[in-house]
């Protein structure tokens, strides 16, 4: 699809948007920071109900509102103050990529109460990062910007006719939404009544009381085609499931507008490489809500620290002993300044609020080589030993994340996540075969670690590997290369502060894996010689 | 505001809806665990179980919503003494929650501007004798989770902290939802919800399209929708007060209480909490069907929402609870079809 097309559709959604904002829920505008998505941004604001915007680390009391501390202190009488989530507000909620569980839990009650409509600003840099799924779920329009071109925009038209017809959606086309959603794999039952939504409002804007097969195609087209998690089969097969129990009542129920034209009509908004990213798409979603690590620094539980002067803003506690001996001494000042006959005298700069310091949750990243070397060696063995690692992080409670290297790339196949049945599943998937790029595999290692610590997580990372490097970091086969670039992951690995463990999976221990193990400051183990205590014994010294 | 979804207008999802019900007869099961796909109508199951359920009678102005007069805590100042009818509480509880918003905390405001010590109520205070809805349970922190399980397990919250010393009673049907995908929840809490439910999208077209109709009727034709679904929730309404006045009344034969065991230990289930929730909800459903006495088909049809997360678990092993209940099923009685009670 070209840029002009894309802009085309950014238009419509936005109209669509602008008349119909609760039943649709919202839209979901994945775009980097630019021109086509400041227009957008900008069209936005001229929304019938113009956006609050909001940022993901929003307070609590600002979202539901609440007492407004400040002016209750100055006033002496409680000031409430209203929150944003006001039934039929649009909320607008920037870097929505960082929105926590917390917060999307929030914005989802208040989306499914019905009355107000969320507008997503994903900034996400790769793939790796995705708003919660529990807020896309309940989002009806997606809009990516990412393929359009300065040249590709054009104005933006937000103007709504004075009157809008009341729409019928004949049953037959609401059903061809039901089946075609079903056909592309969209397991959620949310969708189909957003692409309702969509086509009853496509109709309504263009003065028409009765919906289109072109509003069909174009709910279909904002509303399926980000969600689809199957390929549509191809045109010449009976795509649409069959429906023989209706035709047999005499008159036939079979939807009027054959599915095949909303197929092609999503297949050709589908991105090109939807195969390829499916499976990563799932495990992705899977793993960006519930991979927030706690922080180092919380307010909530462990070592208690110092108290601090802050805001209370509904997530930090206040310590009520340190705020009144900050307001002690200024306690006659204040009277005498004041004089009314109040006893006691708190402003909002006297506010200690509570802190604690506490270990953060630790996350062990598999680095686990699939190539041919390995296979035909010990994988099924290697495999035996993750188990054995993975059963004792969960003893631990500590998350898991694995990766899989072979060919000339590597895949984070899992990324940080607690459940241990997923982390079995993939790795019983794990397929064997092809070249050793074990430097990309520490490539790879060495991100997520990054990527985990970043969300507050201590990463270590456990490499099992036969040690026959073939692939270097450029893909090419070259054995010299290679060894070279493993070993320069490694030192990075080192001065990355990333704990490690280096098991070795091959028929006889490798002496290039042992000097690689010592460049990554890592203990080194022969799989030949660990049993299973050895290697939870390993475990524990790397993990502590 | 819209009135809710109706709760008998949804398709499909029975065990969900069974589960339901029973814990609305039956409050001591204790709570539902909803875990599935998203948009399997989980939240929307929850919303209109609220709206179902028959109203109760509290004190007014009570914050802990409590029966009599004399239940009140003394701390509430309720002057009043009337009693007044009102929707039984279902209260949320969002995961970015403080603690002192779910136990109620020193009253920040009034200790502030006026100088007094007070209590704040919180969630746990406003859920009691309702029900408390946690969505991504498994998302939910874990001092929180320690807190509910206190709580949950003693029927009374106690708040020990700024100098207050305050306890009122908490006794609530706990209801979570969640996806499984998204992490594990702790055995100790998993243990506290009576009944488990696992849903799924539906597969069938036809079911699909039947949601669409519905939900489509709901949004653009309210007023026929609900006159069609209004009186069917309420008949649901009037069986379930007829199940309660019943359920004391139901009798619970010999055979049933061996079937009861045999099943749990044919599925090595832990502890015996799996048991008396077996019966407890095989004893709820009969009340709901009208019969005065447990049958087999009771137990088999309640038998996987109270045990499948109670067998021991090898955190490794891949085939499903469901299945292993369902087989076990299967031996202990025979199958189904030669078990026509």
């Amino acid at each position: 699809m070209s840029g002009t097309e894309t802009w085309n559709r950014a238009a419509l959604a936005l109209r669509l948007l602008a008349a119909d904002p609760s039943g649709l829920g919202g839209l979901w505008l994945r775009a980097r920071p630019g021109p086509a998505r400041d227009a957008v941004v900008a069209a936005l604001d001229r929304l019938p109900v113009p956006p609050r915007r909001i940022h993901p680390a929003i307070a609590s009391d600002a979202l539901s509102g609440g007492m407004d501390l400040a002016a209750t202190l100055s006033a002496g009488t409680p000031v409430l103050r209203d929150g944003l989530l006001a039934p039929g507000a649009t909320i607008l909620l920037t870097s929505a990529e960082r929105c926590g569980s917390g917060l999307a839990a929030t914005l989802g009650q208040w989306l499914d109460r019905g009355a107000g409509s969320l507008i997503l600003l994903d900034e996400a840099a790769d793939g790796d990062e995705c708003p919660p799924p529990a807020l896309t779920d309940r989002i009806g329009l997606f809009l990516s910007l990412d393929d359009v071109a300065l040249r590709d925009t054009g104005p933006l038209d937000m103007h709504l006719p004075a009157s809008l017809p009341t729409v019928t959606l004949a049953s037959e086309q609401r059903d061809a939404l039901a089946v075609t959603a079903a056909s592309l794999g969209i397991a959620s039952l949310r969708p189909p009544g957003f692409a309702a939504a969509a086509a009853r409002t496509a109709a309504t804007l263009d003065g028409r009381s009765q919906v289109q097969d072109a509003d069909l195609r174009l709910a279909c087209e904002l509303t399926f085609a980000h969600r689809a998690q199957a390929t549509p089969a191809p045109e010449d097969d009976t795509s649409a499931p069959p429906e023989e129990s209706h035709e047999q009542d005499g008159e036939t129920q079979r939807p009027e507008i054959p599915d095949d034209m909303l197929l092609d009509a999503v297949r050709a908004a589908l991105p090109p490489d939807l195969l390829s990213r499916l499976a990563e798409a799932r495990t992705r979603r899977a793993g960006t809500a519930g991979g927030s690590g706690a922080a180092h620094r919380g307010n909530r539980r462990g070592r208690p620290l110092p108290p601090r002067p802050g805001t209370l803003d509904g997530r930090a506690r206040i310590d009520l002993v340190a705020t009144l001996r900050a307001a002690a001494p200024w306690q006659p000042m204040r009277r005498a300044a004041d004089r009314t006959d109040r006893r006691l005298h708190i402003r909002s700069a006297d506010i200690r609020v509570k802190q604690y310091e506490e270990t953060s949750d630790r996350v062990l990243i598999f680095c686990v080589d699939a190539s041919g070397s390995a296979a035909m060696a010990r994988l099924a063995e290697a495999k035996g030993a993750v188990e054995i690692l993975l059963s004792e992080a969960y003893a631990r409670r500590d998350h898991v994340a694995l990766i899989g290297f072979r060919g000339n790339r590597a895949d984070v196949l899992l990324p940080p996540t607690r459940s241990l049945v997923q982390a079995k599943r993939h790795l019983a998937g794990l397929p064997g075969g092809g070249g050793t790029p074990l430097a990309a595999g520490l490539q790879a290692g060495c991100e997520l670690a990054r990527t985990s610590r970043g969300r507050g997580l201590t990463p270590s990372l456990a490499l099992l590997t036969d040690g026959r490097a073939n692939i270097a970091l450029d893909g090419s086969a070259n054995r010299g290369t290679a060894e070279a670039d493993a070993g320069r992951m490694a030192r990075l690995l080192r001065t990355e502060g990333i704990a490690g463990l280096v098991i070795d999976t091959g028929r006889r221990p490798a002496r290039s894996l042992e000097e690689l193990a010592r460049a990554f400051d890592a203990p080194y183990l022969a799989l030949p010689r660990a049993d299973a205590r050895g290697l939870s014994g390993a475990v524990s010294a790397v993990l502590g | 505001m819209k009135q809710p979804f109706p709760f008998s207008a949804i398709v499909g999802q029975d065990e969900m809806k069974q589960a339901m019900l029973l814990t609305a007869i039956e409050p001591a099961l204790s709570g539902v665990l909803v875990f599935g796909d998203r948009g399997t109508g989980k939240s929307t199951a929850v919303r209109a179980l609220a709206a179902l359920l028959p109203p109760i009678r509290q004190v007014e102005g009570c914050p802990v919503n409590s029966a009599r007069a004399a239940e009140c805590p003394d701390w509430a100042e309720v002057g009043s003494t009337r009693l007044v009818k009102r929707p039984t509480p279902v209260v949320d509880l969002p995961l970015g929650v403080t603690e002192d918003r779910v136990t109620g905390a020193l009253d920040i405001e009034r200790a502030l501007t006026r100088g007094e010590k007070a209590f704040q109520p919180g969630l746990l205070a406003r859920a009691n004798r309702g029900y408390l809805y946690i969505d991504e349970v498994n998302l939910l922190e874990d001092h929180i989770v320690d807190l509910l399980l206190d709580v949950a397990q003693s029927g009374e919250n106690v708040v020990e902290r700024e100098g207050l010393s305050i306890r009122h009673p908490a006794r609530f049907v706990l209801v979570g939802s969640g996806n499984p995908e998204e992490g594990e929840l702790r055995p100790q809490l998993l243990d506290r919800f009576g009944l488990s439910v696992e849903v799924t999208s539906p597969t069938d077209v036809d079911q699909r399209i039947e949601v669409l109709r519905r939900r489509d009727a709901y949004e653009h034709d309210n007023d026929a929708f609900m006159k069609t679904w209004r009186p069917r929730d309420g008949k649901l309404r009037k069986r379930i007060e007829a199940a309660r006045t019943a359920l004391p009344s139901v009798a619970t034969p010999e055979q049933g209480l061996r079937d009861c065991a045999e099943l749990c230990v044919a599925l090595g289930a832990d502890g015996l909490r799996g048991e008396l929730t077996l019966l407890r909800a095989a004893r709820a459903l009969a009340a709901f069907d009208g019969q005065d006495e447990v049958g087999r088909s009771h137990l088999r049809a309640v038998a996987p929402s109270a045990l499948r997360h109670r067998l021991r678990r090898d955190p490794l092993d891949e085939a499903g609870s469901t299945a292993r209940v369902a087989r076990t099923l299967g031996d202990v009685f025979g199958p189904y079809q030669t078990a026509a009670e």
